[in-house]
């Protein structure tokens, strides 16, 4: 299991061993939205590009879109998040994730920041 | 992730006299109206409106305008203005009222409180900036018009709230629903009234700035009383069934399309002793005898997945018959609920209604407001 990587849109990825990449929102993320209520996930066998909002996220009073860090096809999404959204709330690294793709540009990986970076990132905006 | 962050834009927000409890509490913090207002505080939105209605929830509403109005016209000033009873409120009550436009339209939903020696009115945060002026414009001259800038308001709702604000000072849990009174809690004069915006029981409480912390931390010391955030104040009024200004009603909406015509008083109304005088009375009571265009109701999407305000509703042929005011997810009835306009021939037909959402098209069944039942504590159920 590899490091957890992130995006500016508080995603996180992490690498699988099959090459294949499992898909998340940050606890930062999900500490912003509130309790979630309701997921929406793509289809199995889904082609999504890079930054494509293919999930979307929805809390009590709003509806947030999950951007896609890198591009690829949908091989399998979290189905316990229909029944338990607040998988997402509690576990949002572990149980809580979203959906894994197999990477078409498996470059774009790199292009995203490390937890040290991500880190920064989350202060700088925080102010 | 893109959505607007809790924090955004708060730059030169104004803060509530509570705002260091807040802070303290671990609030998650909201630009509203130009205020800075808990959003939330640890415990979620979830929990706190479930809290709410199990127990008590303490809302800091201190944004919300206040207005008193002196001199021996007030009555009859503010009438002008309104469908609403005001000369026959007796002191010591309070009533919903709404401000009316000389086109039918709504400029604010509001409460008016009769004091005896003053009536004092309630308004939207976002609203009090158009109705202050319209205040002094129309009546400035009939009576004496005094923005209340130094008070904070608080509310207790809830089961629990009762019991709490009970240890205050004698009395106050026999107050009736929408009595209003003045109060001296430790040497600060407060006004307290049976009254709040949840559907459940509970007090509003109007205390000197200086004096509001020590009355929050009073409150919260009691059994069940949580801080509740303005999330959930939103989600517990839609289950109430209640109007959000600005979302369900504004200049543009129709007292009767609005359903809030049981505002107008029977004596205002034509053939009452006091019949019309207020803006767009001709235009409510032509509206009254030929019916609204559009109707306010409750709306049940199917699944799971809320539906958002100006999401629009489709008839079976799929043109436009409505559109959704205020729509999100029900922590009381675990599913989706909402609030929205339906053309009038719509609301009592059978024929099914859905929305579109994201591509899909969505079921929305047609509910009975409220969603969740009121609590007023109602003594002999006298309105």
């Amino acid at each position: 299991m590899s490091e957890l990587k992130y995006s500016r849109d508080h995603e996180w990825l992490r690498v699988e061993a099959d090459g294949t990449v499992t898909i998340g929102i940050t606890d930062y993320a999900q500490k912003e939205l509130g309790d979630v209520v309701y997921v929406e996930l793509p289809e199995i066998g889904r082609e999504v590009r890079q930054d494509e909002e293919a999930a979307v996220v929805e809390s009590v009073k709003a509806a947030s879109e999950v951007r896609m860090p890198v591009a690829g096809s949908v091989v399998a999404v979290n189905g316990t998040l229909a029944d338990n959204p607040e998988q997402v709330n509690v576990d949002p690294a572990g149980d809580g994730w979203f959906l894994r793709l197999k990477p078409s540009s498996p470059d774009q990986i790199a292009g995203l920041m490390n937890e040290a970076d991500y880190r920064a990132y989350v202060d700088s905006i925080r102010k | 992730m893109t959505q607007p962050s809790a924090d955004e834009g708060i730059a030169d927000g104004r803060n509530t006299p509570l705002y260091d409890l807040h802070l303290q509490a671990g609030a998650q913090f909201t630009e509203f109206a130009g205020w800075r207002m808990p959003l939330r505080y640890p415990d979620g939105t979830l929990r706190e409106h479930l809290h709410t209605r199990a127990h008590a929830g303490l809302f800091d509403v201190s944004h919300m305008g206040q207005v008193a109005l002196r001199g021996a016209r007030r009555a009859v000033a503010l009438e002008a203005l309104t469908p609403t009873d005001v000369i026959d409120l007796p002191a010591g009550r309070q009533r919903y009222a709404l401000l009316t436009s000389h086109e039918g339209g709504i400029i604010d939903d509001i409460v008016i409180a009769n004091l005896g020696e003053e009536l004092v009115l309630v308004v939207n945060a976002a609203r009090t900036a158009t109705v202050l002026p319209h205040l002094i414009g129309e009546i400035g001259r009939a009576c004496e018009i005094r923005r209340l800038d130094d008070l904070a308001l608080l509310a207790v709702q809830g089961p629990a709230a009762s019991a709490a604000v009970a240890t205050l000072a004698a009395g106050l849990e026999q107050m009736p629903f929408q009595s209003v009174r003045t109060i001296d809690l430790d040497g600060a004069p407060c006004r307290i009234s049976r009254s709040g915006y949840t559907g459940e029981d509970g007090y509003e409480i109007a205390v000197p700035a200086a004096d509001a912390r020590d009355l929050a931390r009073r409150l919260l010391a009691q059994a069940g009383v949580r801080w509740v955030g303005l999330g959930a104040r939103d989600s517990l009024r839609l289950e109430a069934g209640l109007c959000l200004y600005g979302n369900d009603i504004d200049e543009h909406t129709s007292v009767l399309a609005a359903g809030l015509d049981w505002t107008w008083s029977a004596v205002r109304r034509p053939g009452g002793a006091r019949a019309g005088g207020f803006p767009g009375a001709e235009e409510l009571a032509d509206a009254l005898e030929a019916g609204a265009a559009m109707r306010r109701v409750g709306l049940l999407p199917e699944g799971r997945a809320p539906l958002r305000e100006n999401t629009g509703l489709l008839g079976e042929d799929g043109s436009i018959v409505g559109r959704i005011t205020s729509g999100l997810f029900s922590p009381t009835l675990e599913r989706p609920i909402a609030m929205g306009y339906l053309r009038a021939d719509c609301v009592a037909a059978a024929a099914p209604l859905h929305a579109m959402l994201r591509g899909r098209a969505i079921a929305v069944g047609r509910a009975a407001l409220p969603f969740v039942p009121h609590r007023y504590h109602r003594k002999s159920d006298k309105r």
